[in-house]
């Protein structure tokens, strides 16, 4: 049986996509590069940053691309001006409240929608906050969260079915936390880092990671990345292997992987200190 | 699922406050995901009782509440910590809310909160403020301030509770020093009767303060459940005719065709169907609600009978905000007395309809009469909008199809129903008939709801209630609410119906006819309807979380004279903002938020130091 077609108008252009599929698909299959932040292709879409928002003819409001489905006849408009300036204004509210410095995508959408963040001013509330060090494998460098709930997602039913983190608190205050804020350790938290996985802005970065950038030699110029199947039990996820110096200094998983949808445990993300014991041990 | 539990055990006290929402713990509900999909919608019950019997909720109680209902700790903390209404960290058992939202500020709420910070020491800090320390776990203040009571025709408005095993809640307006202080210690303060006026045949307010709102009987002896008896007469499909044909819209704001509403869900296929009475009027400036569900409870209720007649729902929901201690407890008394004969209940007046309906406060966010918003409060979410379509006749409360009112749109129904649709609509203009309520307040002779009916003219209405005190002059009228439109004396013609408002970039919102005089700084008043918005966003899209800090940031700018550029370039910025706002936020909150602000701005200049 084949799948019932929708054929919808994308800037001019006719596009046909399976019947449930998003706009931002069909705005895919046009050609059309739609900047998306806290869409994840691996993860419920959530339609918080609406920077993916486009206009759809006859609706009131933009409408986000990434979860609304398309619909028959539709004409969607992905560069009017009313698309251009919500676009810009969510850069420019983004990169006036949270540190977004290390997502190469902000920066890419700053110079797209010359965006200027400073405008609103030096005073500007942002949620600059000291970095949380409460354990061994990861650290919450929450100036940098924009709140895009992929962590609490990938915590929840798309991934790991702990529930360890939510959100907390309303408005400028909403924050991901812990029930009580309690440390990690405390919580509900198993360490499977598969929010440092999502994380599209390094508010979850891995101990390692943090270290080596504190200390000006992360060098991402220098590393490599080598796929692996992880060594430990017979499901057999792909790991991707980030090294600098012959030292593994990240562990991912590829979104697109079958086996692990990007996802990891405990002992595939973080139990590789093996591989650089110096002792008997080495193969 | 294997959800780890909160350390912290609880005390008996708290056992028993939750086990007396959940039942005791011997006869246990199902555990895991089966419990947490059928039982969370207890979650914000079960809050509202270690609130009101511990005056906080405690990682104890917490913890018990959540491990009963199988619901992740860490989600149940984001619930809790989401509702104004809820504290998270221990305080004194008697608390204190004191408004001083806009009509309170005319009032006189900042004086008051300064002579209550030198009698009971400061207030506490707002929980979702930036200023508010997070690590303290207990507070000694006894109060904090609030956004609107829906108390304005009495402003200055406070809510006092009193935690305890018999806990105790009032609302009172004409507050001082002297009646928080009474109220603390487990006085009830009262309140006038609200001044109900109008013109025209009264409607709405047929009932309210002819009828003991206490009295089934008296109730009936009023021509109540008439209605109700000529529905189950007429049949479902007659009833949305008569809806339909009165050309009914929502009276919460966004006018919303309601016999379109209850045809989509009474076609939907998909069962069970709901009804849910959007009770949660938290608009700044607004209290007609709060008034019918005070002065007639029984009508409330009966119109929802008839609109799960009509669309074919067993069950509805009546979402009150736990701000109305008053109603909450006269409709609580109501739906007893209804089931006790037979109103509501498996089989309605012997006709075979069954209907029931569920009291439900909310804690303390105007967000949650977002309706999107409200159903993820009912079931146990944090209440955060969802992204529309699909829409609650198709996708509700608890995904199903749900036809949900305002308060003052269930009341109206009554009239369509017992007296038919060209009966209604002989009074009002052509496209808006039938009548309409209105909330005046401000700095006004004769504070209260009005009914009128459609198309009466705004200065008339005023003048029913007294225009501005002599020797003053009228400065401008917000209409609508936080999100309306500021008027200028010239503009105060415009008839009262949707069609001519709209026409002049105006809307009648929730009825809100908030009088300012010439004694009034628009400054201030500007700033505490941006700081609303700014504390009442859900947080979850960053149009809204992130441009209601910013429009409230501005206007500090433009008061303060600390303006980086020129008053145009900020009103320029203001513009952009707001544009984006209104297309990109999730949700009317973050969509409408800039809207009253900016007709002031463009209509006055409440920051050049003289007044316009």
């Amino acid at each position: 049986m084949t799948q019932p077609a929708v054929e919808l108008s994308v800037d001019g252009a006719s596009v046909t996509v399976p019947a449930g599929a998003t706009l931002l698909r069909a705005c895919q299959a046009a050609g059309v590069d739609t900047p998306t932040l806290c869409w994840a292709e691996n993860l419920t879409p959530v339609n918080a940053c609406r920077i993916c928002v486009v206009e759809v003819e006859g609706a009131r409001t933009l409408v986000p691309a990434c979860s609304r489905v398309a619909e028959p006849g539709m004409t969607v408009l992905t560069d009017s001006p009313r698309v251009r300036l919500s676009r810009k204004l969510v850069v420019e509210l983004l990169g006036s409240s949270v540190d977004m410095s290390r997502s190469a995508e902000f920066s890419r959408l700053v110079s797209r929608y010359g965006a200027q963040p400073e405008r609103f001013g030096p005073k500007a509330l942002t949620v600059a906050q000291p970095v949380k060090l409460d354990n061994e494998l990861f650290v919450r460098d929450f100036a940098r969260c924009m709140l895009c709930y992929k962590c609490v997602e990938a915590c929840g039913t798309d991934a790991q079915n702990t529930f360890a983190i939510a959100l907390a608190g309303r408005g400028f205050e909403a924050r991901i936390a812990t029930e009580h804020d309690v440390a990690l350790p405390d919580s509900a938290c198993v360490f499977c880092g598969n929010c440092v996985g999502v994380c599209p802005t390094g508010a979850l970065v891995f101990k390692t990671e943090h270290a080596l950038r504190a200390a000006g030699e992360w060098r991402e110029s220098e590393q490599t990345v080598t796929d692996t199947i992880c060594p430990y039990c017979g499901v057999g996820c792909t790991l991707s292997l980030r090294v600098q110096d012959n030292t593994i200094v990240r562990v991912t998983s590829p979104s697109d992987s079958s086996v692990t949808q990007g996802h990891l445990c405990v002992k595939g993300r973080f139990g590789f200190s093996f591989v650089e014991h110096s002792g008997q041990h080495k193969p | 699922m294997d959800l780890r539990a909160i350390a912290a055990m609880p005390t008996d006290a708290e056992r028993e406050a939750v086990d007396g929402v959940l039942g005791p713990a011997g006869e246990d509900l199902p555990t895991g995901l089966r419990a947490a999909k059928t039982h969370r919608t207890l979650l914000l019950p079960g809050l509202h009782a270690l609130q009101a019997r511990l005056g906080w909720v405690s990682p104890g109680g917490l913890g018990y509440l959540c491990g009963r209902l199988g619901v992740p700790p860490a989600e149940g903390y984001g619930v809790a910590s989401f509702y104004g209404l809820l504290s998270l960290r221990e305080r004194p058992a008697a608390f204190a809310h004191v408004c001083d939202d806009i009509a309170c500020q005319v009032a006189g709420a900042e004086q008051l909160c300064a002579e209550l910070t030198a009698r009971l020491g400061p207030a506490e800090h707002l929980p979702h403020r930036a200023d508010a320390p997070t690590s303290a776990t207990r507070t000694a203040a006894r109060w904090m301030r609030s956004p609107c009571l829906g108390l304005c025709e009495h402003a200055p408005a406070a809510l006092v509770s009193v935690a305890g095993p018999e806990p105790r809640a009032c609302a009172f307006g004409r507050a001082s020093v002297a009646r928080i202080e009474a109220a603390l210690l487990g006085a009830r303060p009262d309140t006038p009767e609200t001044l109900l006026g109008g013109e025209g045949p009264r409607r709405l307010l047929a009932r309210a303060g002819a009828v003991d709102p206490s009295s089934l009987t008296d109730y009936q002896a009023h021509g109540g459940q008439r209605a109700l008896r000529c529905a189950l007469e007429l049949g479902p499909a007659a009833v949305l005719r008569e809806i339909t044909d009165a050309k009914l819209v929502g009276r919460g704001g966004a006018a919303f065709p309601t016999g379109r509403k209850w045809e989509a869900v009474a076609r939907a296929p998909e069962q069970p169907h709901y009804v849910v009475c959007n009770a949660d009027e938290s608009e700044p400036g607004t209290f007609k609600d709060r008034v019918l569900m005070e002065s007639d409870p029984f009508a409330v209720l009966e119109a929802m009978t008839i609109a799960g007649f009509a669309t074919g729902a067993e069950r509805g929901y009546l979402y009150i905000r736990g701000e109305y201690p008053l109603a909450t407890g006269r409709l609580a008394h109501a739906i007893r007395l209804l089931r006790g004969e037979g109103l509501l209940g498996p089989d309605v007046l012997r006709s075979g309809f069954a209907f029931d309906i569920e009291l439900r406060s909310g804690a303390g966010a105007y967000i949650c009469g977002e309706e999107t918003a409200l159903f993820n409060s009912i079931e146990g979410f944090r209440g955060e909008p969802r992204n529309k379509p699909p829409f609650p006749v198709q996708s509700g409360l608890f995904r199903k199809p749900t036809a949900v009112n305002n308060v003052e749109t269930l009341v109206a129904v009554l009239d369509v129903i017992r007296d038919g649709a060209a009966h209604y609509a002989s009074v009002g203009t052509a496209a808006s008939p039938g009548t309409k309520l209105f909330c005046v307040s401000g700095r006004v002779g004769r504070p209260g709801v009005y009914e009128v009916p459609f198309g009466t003219r705004l200065d008339a209405l005023i003048q029913l209630a007294g225009g501005v005190a002599p020797g003053r002059r009228l400065q401008t009228v917000l209409l609508g609410g936080a999100a309306g439109t500021f008027l200028t004396p010239d503009e105060l013609t415009v008839p009262l119906s949707f069609e001519d408002t709209r026409k002049r970039g105006a809307s009648l919102g929730s009825g809100v006819v908030f009088v300012i005089d010439d004694t009034v700084a628009l400054s201030p008043l500007l700033r505490r309807l941006a700081a609303f918005f700014r504390d009442e966003s859900c947080g979850q899209c960053v149009p809204c979380r992130v441009g209601t800090v910013r429009q409230e940031e501005l206007l500090a700018r433009l008061a303060t004279g600390g303006s980086f550029e020129s008053r145009n370039a900020e009103l320029a910025l203001l513009d952009e903002l707001g544009q984006a706002m209104r297309d990109a936020s999730i949700c009317g909150l973050g969509q409408t938020a800039t809207l009253a602000i900016q007709s002031a701005l463009a209509k006055f200049r409440p920051h050049s130091g003289a007044k316009p």
